[in-house]
């Protein structure tokens, strides 16, 4: 079957031959969008959050024959360059394998609250697992992308 | 003879500095290539049909229905490996496929290409393999009588039956199975090569060792397997051993096509190996002021059906198993048994983890005992300059201008005095409930709710021991270019997410003077870095681009660039280490030795048995801080994974069959579950290592796991000898009254 997708504000159309091809699936081997990764397709990991209509989704879950003309924005389209430039700066970047996935839930957080605390910083990003960090750099770079921002 | 230029200094990013890595920023912007992201034009797929049983007999495999479905190119099995059938890091023992037995649940017995992985997975479906099911050696115990193992390591000091003790703490301790759970999933692809190699790119931790292990499988010569490094998505030791190498290339090779494989979850749990789960019986005997007269200790750690490091992880658990502490007399046994459960190899700390636990228990047990404060207990007994490891090898540890004979210098007590200055963090009034153990799950409100204080103390050894003769590979060109000198680095290391090649980079703008440096890509094109495990690559690795670099230094001293290029190659050795003897373990086997020591603060319910780590505090001796932000990513990282073990990570394994190979069963902290930490990095320089450095990757991995539990101890006034503690192991004396 044949879909029209807007992704990271490009219009591009998708053929899928599986009506349970998951929106991971499409992006990464249909497409070749690799930026969302692809660690345990079974939406404990978030590494393949992306923002679907606006809502952070993990894309191994969601079918993409339900998708048909709906916005999808990946590492590449949801995440303003301040929150970027933070990972890289404060040093949350390890492996990057949980980046795009936390970065997109980052921004999805900071559109919601300018100022995050720490407990709500923890709660937005407790879907998205990180083996390198321990977090503490991932949590001073959303403060400073969050300062950035404001 | 003309002037030679002065040399300039980098204007930043010298040793020292915290320099952004350079793949951040690909890996920010979505556009770094990981393993499982490459692809190249007529690719096939690759998948793995693995045995469903730990042990069973291969009576005959039927691939006729597979090789005839629609999109499959390639149906293999251990009949079709042009070369050598098997393969091993230390030993050569693990077939690259299953040929007459199966002797652990996962084992690789038939290879699949098709156009896609769908197409693979449906003809692995539709291979029947005729399986005589027999019954599998899963008890460690068992295996050590049967005379099953890998190796047995005795060691004897003194002689603990002629020693009399005022106290004495005799415990069995238990350390769960630990999967090093990187996020990546083995992945690579590979290439074809007109003269009938093949090319091959894969996440690794040592692309010359999968050379060496893949060429022979191969029937091929070292020179026509040529390996790239993919973009690694974690490591943490489970990229050690060979996954999808030998299986990838072999296909490639039967189709004349470029092969990707890729594991899912699942199968990465099933496709690597994990952190030895152990058994050990502990004995600490200790005068009345708390000093240790003697220990006996008996560790069994189960190295599954294949040898993997399982020999170099006893040798690490025999040599550290008392810790970094002064004993006159020790009898130690340790085992790596050979059974059918899921092979076991590296995993961050490497033997140094499991028999850790065992002894910070003890000493807080012996603490107990005596009415002794745990930092005290661990005072009276601290290794000192010029103390004996129980291998019989001298601490040296320098850094002390002044030696006091009377006094000497002791390491582990200048990082236990340092906590006074830290205090462990007061119970904040009106704590939201998202802050105590259960968090939004809204399962108490404060009450039951217990706090615990406990320390934990690690010893680790850096770089590879007991006589490997370890080395690392550094080639350098300077030349200029736009009129400005830029070196390029050429090394095998894997940059595995530590931040390896940013510290590369740090070492050639210091030693050389100048800004630009750029990374060459990680090949066997150049000679042999080691691996990217034992917390060496600091020491080795850029102790040859130290060296690669001093000796482009020297001759840029007489030699003008603009009359071309410099180039040096240097391969850098750590000194020579000994074997330990086989009957008694005696024998200077240790490179480099680091210290690592946490305070845990947790609270409890101690009716629900829900455990709230709420902070550690972590001071560790790193010789010579690098670069800081790297580092402490390096200290966070590995006291999560501490944790992990701590309370939640195990891979249930019941009859050699795996029940939680995914993420939903097996757990891995989450960013709730870890609470802040502080650091204090201390810089007690070792002037034998490049820059003063010790490796500072692996400690905290072992010393955040006895400190959690000490803490829930602390608590719950529990005995607590297993980890991961579970919930059940809080509550079960709980027992509802009829």
């Amino acid at each position: 079957m044949e879909l029209k997708l807007h992704i990271d504000g490009e219009n591009v159309t998708a053929q899928i031959d599986r009506p349970g091809e998951s929106l991971l699936q499409t992006l990464r081997d249909r497409l070749g969008r690799t930026g969302s990764k692809n660690a345990c397709e079974q939406g404990e990991c978030g590494s393949c959050t992306v923002l679907l209509d606006g809502d952070p989704v993990c894309a191994c879950l969601v079918p993409t024959a339900g998708c048909e003309g709906r916005d999808v924005k990946t590492v590449v389209g949801a995440v303003p360059k301040p929150v970027r430039d933070a990972f890289v700066a404060c040093g949350a970047v390890q492996c990057g394998f949980c980046t795009p996935g936390l970065l997109v839930s980052v921004a999805d957080l900071l559109a919601r609250e300018d100022d995050p605390s720490d407990p709500q910083i923890r709660e937005a990003l407790a879907g998205n697992l990180c083996r390198c960090t321990g977090y503490e750099k991932i949590i001073d770079a959303v403060h400073h992308a969050a300062e950035a921002s404001r | 003879m003309p002037e030679p230029t002065p040399l300039p200094t980098p204007t930043s990013n010298a040793v020292g500095q915290s320099a952004i890595r350079a793949d951040a920023l690909p890996k920010v912007n979505g556009d770094f290539d990981y393993a499982s992201d490459l692809a190249a034009e007529g690719m096939l797929w690759g998948h793995t049909l693995r045995s469903p049983h730990p042990k069973a007999r291969i009576r005959s495999i039927d691939t006729a229905a597979a090789e005839a479905m629609a999109g499959v190119a390639a149906v293999l099995t251990a009949a079709d490996v042009p070369g050598k059938r098997t393969y091993g890091l230390i030993e050569d023992d693990q077939p690259v496929l299953a040929d007459t037995m199966a002797n652990y649940q996962g084992e690789p017995v038939a290879i699949i290409a098709a156009t896609d992985l769908d197409t693979a997975r449906r003809a692995a479906d539709a291979i029947t393999v005729d399986y005589e099911v027999l019954e599998p050696l899963c008890d460690p115990a068992e295996a050590v009588r049967r005379g099953e193992y890998f190796r047995h390591q005795p060691l004897q000091v003194g002689d603990p039956d002629t020693a009399t003790a005022a106290v004495v703490v005799a415990r069995e301790y238990v350390v769960g199975m630990q999967d090093q759970a990187p996020l990546g999933p083995e992945s690579g692809l590979a290439l074809p090569r007109p003269d009938g190699g093949v090319d091959l790119r894969v996440a690794t931790q040592w692309l010359h060792s999968d050379q060496e292990q893949i060429a022979p499988c191969l029937g091929l010569k070292e020179s026509q397997v040529h390996l790239e490094m993919a973009g690694i998505g974690g490591a943490f030791g489970a990229r050690e051993d060979l996954s999808v190498q030998v299986h990838m290339a072999m296909l490639a090779l039967a189709t004349d096509k470029p092969v990707k494989m890729m594991y899912d979850r699942a199968e990465s749990f099933l496709g690597h190996v994990h952190r030895h789960p152990a058994r050990m019986r502990y004995e600490h005997g200790a005068d009345a002021e708390g000093r240790l007269v003697y220990v006996r200790a008996q560790i069994v750690l189960d190295g599954g059906a294949y040898a993997s490091t399982t020999d170099a992880v006893v040798g690490n658990a025999a040599s550290l198993a008392v810790g970094p502490y002064e004993v006159e007399h020790v009898a130690v046994e340790a085992w790596g048994t050979r059974t059918n459960n899921p092979p076991c190899g590296a995993m961050r700390g490497f033997g140094g983890v499991q028999t850790c636990f065992a002894y910070e228990s003890q000493m807080d047990a012996l603490a107990e005992e005596l009415g002794l404060d745990p930092l005290e207990i661990r005072r009276r007994n601290a290794m000192h300059q010029g103390s004996k490891l129980i291998t019989g090898q001298v601490v040296q540890e320098p850094g002390i201008d002044v030696p006091n004979e009377n006094a000497p210098f002791s390491p582990l007590v200048d990082l236990l005095d340092r906590f006074a200055a830290i205090p462990a963090p007061a119970i904040p009034a009106g704590r939201d409930i998202i802050e105590l153990p259960g968090g939004t799950g809204n399962t108490t409100h404060g009450e039951g709710v217990v706090r615990g204080v406990g320390y934990g103390v690690g010893l680790k050894n850096v770089c590879y021991s007991e006589g490997f003769d370890d080395f690392s590979t550094a080639r350098i060109r300077l030349e200029l270019v736009d009129g400005e000198p830029v070196a390029y680095v050429h090394t095998a290391a894997a940059e595995v997410g530590q931040g390896h090649q940013t510290i590369q980079a740090q070492i050639v703008r210091t030693e050389l003077g100048i800004d630009r440096v750029e990374l060459l890509p990680v090949d066997t094109k150049v000679g042999s870095a080691g691996s990217s495990s034992a917390s060496r690559q600091s020491y080795m690795t850029g102790g040859a681009v130290k060296a690669a670099s001093e000796a482009v230094r020297e001759l840029w001293a007489t030699h003008d660039l603009a009359d071309g290029p410099i180039e040096a190659t240097r391969e850098f050795r750590h000194r020579p280490t000994k074997p330990m003897d086989p009957v008694t373990g005696q024998g200077d086997s240790h490179v480099q030795l680091a210290l690592c020591v946490h305070r845990a603060t947790v609270d409890v319910d101690i009716e629900l048995g829900l455990v709230k780590v709420v902070d550690l505090t972590c001071v560790q001796d790193v010789g010579k801080i690098l670069n800081p932000i790297a580092l402490e990513g390096q200290i966070h990282g590995a006291s999560a994974q501490g944790l992990g073990l701590a309370v939640m990570e195990e891979m249930i394994v019941d009859a050699g069959v795996v029940k939680n190979a995914s993420f939903t069963d097996y757990l891995i902290p989450t960013i709730l579950d870890m609470p802040p930490m502080r650091l204090e990095i201390v810089e007690n320089a070792d002037p034998a290592a490049p820059y003063g450095l010790r490796g500072a990757g692996e400690p905290p991995t072992l010393s955040s796991t006895p400190a959690i539990v000490a803490a829930i101890r602390d608590a719950t006034g529990l005995a607590l000898t297993h980890v991961p503690v579970r919930p059940e192991h809080l509550t079960r004396h709980l027992v509802r009254q009829p």
